[in-house]
């Protein structure tokens, strides 16, 4: 089976989100008011040939371990998602 | 040392500034490209600043799956001086040599300017010839320079006396102040600021000299 995986990596509690932080701040000016805790990360879709949801949420467990995310400061999950129709 | 290999990644730009230097003290160095497995006749190996891999993902974060790299572990392990500037202190981060990441700088700002560093302890391959608390005027040049760990970490470095470069007015927001730091041994050393940039008073400084200076009479450790 083939399934659409998407992995959010964000930064990890306790580390400063320069990125997120920026973006709050600039809401007022823009006219959106009561918008906090915004923070920063990022995501990544993919497709996977695996047996099952499990072991396709696995791999991309590993792999975001791995590679997508530095476990010093970040934290990756992996959820299954829809594909957008091209 | 009588022989230097700078690696070069795709994307690194400041290898011939390293090679200038090592040249100008007085020592050989070679360009090393990335997929070079074997770092045997090498008597110190630095990883110069710019952009490895285009530092998609995150800078080091595929410089780290260089062949290259276990190379430099291996060098590492031996005792063999590993110099990272700038770039490559975030690649030595990222391939775990170095404990604690670089974060994108306090303020998003793309950092470059001279920096005042103080030296915070002299057991590393890069600062033994310094003295602690002398002050060095050093460029940095960089957006991701934001030193970052955990506290237990934090007080591993501390403990060990390897925080080795103090900014004297903190540029990125780094904990601490941490401009450079060593591993356990003292034989791998990172930093955002480039050293190999104040090597004459001509072209603003000369005070990156007594830091290459201590790298380049480093000793492979038995």
């Amino acid at each position: 089976m083939n399934y659409f995986v998407i992995v959010d990596v964000t930064l990890r509690e306790g580390i400063a989100d320069p990125e997120g932080a920026t973006i709050e701040r600039a809401l007022p000016a823009l006219g959106f008011s009561g918008v906090s805790d915004v923070k920063a990360g990022k995501s990544f879709r993919m497709s996977i040939d695996a047996e099952s949801e499990e072991a396709a949420l696995a791999k991309a467990s590993a792999l975001a371990e791995r590679l997508l995310s530095n476990p010093v400061i970040e934290d990756a999950a992996a959820r299954l998602g829809e594909k957008a129709s091209s | 040392m009588n022989r230097v290999g700078v690696v070069v990644f795709p994307g690194s730009n400041c290898e011939y500034d390293a090679v200038l230097a090592m040249e100008t003290l007085g020592t050989t160095a070679e360009l090393v490209w990335h997929s070079v497995t074997d770092l045997s006749g090498y008597d110190g190996i630095i990883l110069p600043g710019g952009f490895a891999h285009g530092d998609y993902l995150r800078p080091g974060a595929l410089a780290r799956f260089s062949p290259v790299m276990d190379a430099v572990r291996s060098f590492a392990n031996d005792g063999g001086p590993v110099l990272g500037i700038c770039n490559g202190f975030q690649v030595l981060t990222e391939a775990g040599l170095l404990p604690g990441a670089l974060q994108k700088n306090i303020g998003l700002t793309f950092l470059c300017q001279p920096t005042t560093l103080v030296v915070t302890s002299q057991r590393s391959v890069l600062t033994s010839g310094a003295q602690i608390d002398q002050e060095l005027v050093v460029p940095i040049n960089h957006f991701s320079g934001s030193y970052t760990c955990d506290d237990e970490t934090y007080q591993g470095l501390r403990d060990n006396d390897q925080i080795v470069l103090r900014y004297k007015s903190n540029p990125n927001g780094s904990r601490d102040d941490i401009a450079g730091i060593a591993n356990e041994r003292g034989n791998v050393v990172g930093l955002m600021p480039h050293p190999e940039r104040a090597m004459s008073t001509l072209l603003g400084s000369a005070d990156g000299r007594v830091l290459l200076e201590s790298f380049v009479a480093a000793h492979v450790a038995a």
